[in-house]
């Protein structure tokens, strides 16, 4: 059987731009030195995403994750990685799920929050 | 009954969760089987014209439900060749092996430190076993999967040695499918004088399952995973040996007699029921068993092993699909796959859209994706004799459209 076009996927989750970012995510990759670093699991699937940061005066200058995940996991820690690089610790630390999950502009079924804030909860590990 | 894909339909409408999702591809029975009509009956019936506490009351209802509740262990027992006194009814195949594993220390001989399993357990016949061994300081061992996803004999040979207390193994790999040759590996226990415990949890419902042609000491399995009602399980062992076991819990309906100081207790199986046991789902259960037996269990094994190989030649036309499977000569009715670049949780959540239902992630067994090298763990389609050839046709294309989108 030919892979053609058959009636296409409802795709609420996997839109374009996010499948886009998940072929070439931001700040994927490890860090030369780093002086922040948390690997965070998410025991459904056994998924794991490692954060690295170097911090200086109090602002995040450099952030990559690196690790294996879902679309949902990657395209998240490529969102938040790139928020929060040049942002105050301060405020990192207080950064809600809310906009990690308002910067995919996707509905999630509830089964997969927990994939979008996984490299949060690491960035938060990290900053302890 | 001879079973094919027309028989598959008719057999379909005794299942009301299909009637209920209309166009719903149901590929997780391993996970958990859906259940017959008649058994969701027998549990409304026995609530709404039976129920009474079985073995305390002696009234009218209460000799009834005892009655029921004894013919339920008959069918059940009889299903696996077992007698009725052998046969204890726990909350599931995972309640069956910790309660093993917190009560079998009477039966391991002196000089014996070692426990053996499989690397294809999974997490519940795993668990258990290595906090046992972490309280009694015992060693763990285990014995290596081949590159074929079967169980590598030799290797088995030099680990299970004198000093094996309990060897622990699967019937059937939840992940892989692979049917181990149980009768001979309880043999080769024997001659080492090990305990054996079988966990049968994917095997009752696939294919006969005869505890006197094995020989095993044990054998665990579920309910929910053949029909059955979920929060009932069973926990076999032999007579003699359940009659060497400590109770596990302690309570109403288990004892003999009891004192300010002390107590004495029933002996075999009723020991280890304390407290008000699951009756209604007991008799459900029973309903389920003779459900099976009506359809045959012969003829369950010859359908999902067609619909098994049917798979099996189908996925392989994904591109870039990878199988972890031992070929439908031994393996049971599952398939599990990944496709490269995907994620298994991505595949899972696109096959859901177009209503397939399958398992996704680590399968509780993470260290064996581990041992087959995937990260985020592999997707598992598992099917009943109520799925049918187009059940499989639709999950491959589903899975070629995924595959072209993600390229």
């Amino acid at each position: 059987m030919a892979t053609q076009k058959h009636e296409p996927i409802p795709e609420d989750m996997y839109k374009e731009h996010i499948l886009e970012l998940y072929k070439s995510p931001s700040n994927f990759g490890t860090l030369k030195n780093p002086n922040h670093e948390a690997t965070e699991y998410n025991s459904v699937c056994g998924d794991e995403v490692t954060v690295q940061l170097y911090v200086k005066d109090g602002i995040v200058k450099d952030i990559k994750f690196s690790g294996s995940g879902c679309v949902i996991s990657i395209v998240a820690s490529s969102l938040l990685t790139e928020k929060i690089k040049g942002q105050k610790v301060s405020d990192v630390k207080i950064l809600k799920g809310e906009e990690v999950l308002k910067l995919l502009k996707i509905k999630l079924n509830p089964a997969r929050v927990k994939c979008a804030l996984l490299s949060l909860d690491a960035v938060k590990g990290a900053l302890k | 009954m001879n079973l094919n894909n027309e028989t598959a339909k008719t057999l379909k409408r005794d299942f009301p969760i299909f009637k209920n999702n209309p166009g719903l591809v149901y590929l997780d029975n391993a996970a958990t089987s859906q259940r017959p009509k008649q058994v969701i009956r027998a549990i409304s019936n026995f609530y709404e014209k039976e129920n009474a506490n079985p073995g305390r009351s002696t009234h009218r209802l209460a000799e009834k439900s005892m009655e029921a509740f004894n013919e339920a262990r008959k069918t059940i027992a009889k299903f696996i060749g077992a007698n009725p006194e052998e046969v204890v009814f726990t909350k599931n195949a995972t309640e069956s092996l910790n309660l093993l594993s917190y009560t079998i220390l009477p039966l391991v001989k002196s000089g014996k430190n070692e426990i053996l399993l499989t690397e294809m357990e999974h997490h519940s016949n795993l668990v258990p076993w290595q906090q046992l061994a972490k309280r009694q300081g015992f060693k763990l061992k285990f014995v290596k999967i081949k590159p074929d996803f079967t169980l590598d004999y030799d290797d088995l040979k030099q680990k299970l040695t004198n000093k094996t207390a309990i060897f622990a193994f699967t019937y059937i790999s939840n992940v892989l499918g692979t049917v181990n040759d149980v009768r001979f590996l309880t043999r080769l226990a024997k001659q080492k004088r090990a305990i054996t415990i079988i966990d049968a949890a994917q095997a009752v419902q696939h294919l006969k399952v005869d505890i006197k042609e094995i020989g095993c000491d044990f054998l665990v399995f579920s309910s929910h995973k053949m029909l059955g009602p979920t929060g009932i399980g069973i926990l076999y062992g032999r007579k003699e040996l359940l009659e060497k076991l400590r109770p596990f819990n302690f309570g109403g309906g288990m004892i003999k007699r009891v004192s300010w100081h002390d107590s004495e207790f029933k002996n075999t199986m009723e020991k280890f029921e304390a407290g008000t046991q699951n009756i209604g789902e007991a008799i459900a259960f029973a309903e389920a068993v003779k459900y099976i037996e009506k359809i045959g269990i012969e003829n369950i094994q010859k359908c999902e092993k067609e619909l098994t190989a049917y798979a099996l030649k189908k996925l392989k036309e994904v591109p870039g699909i990878r199988i972890y499977n031992p070929g439908e000569q031994k393996s049971s009715s599952l398939v599990s796959f990944s496709l490269s670049g995907i994620h298994p949780h991505d595949i899972a959540e696109l096959l859901n859209k177009e209503k397939i239902a399958i398992r996704a992630g680590h399968q509780c067994a993470m260290p064996l994706m581990e041992r087959l090298k995937v990260q985020g763990g592999v997707c598992r389609a598992s099917f009943s004799f109520y799925n049918t050839f187009e059940d499989i046709d639709k999950l491959t294309k589903v899975l070629k459209d995924i595959q072209q989108r993600f390229k």
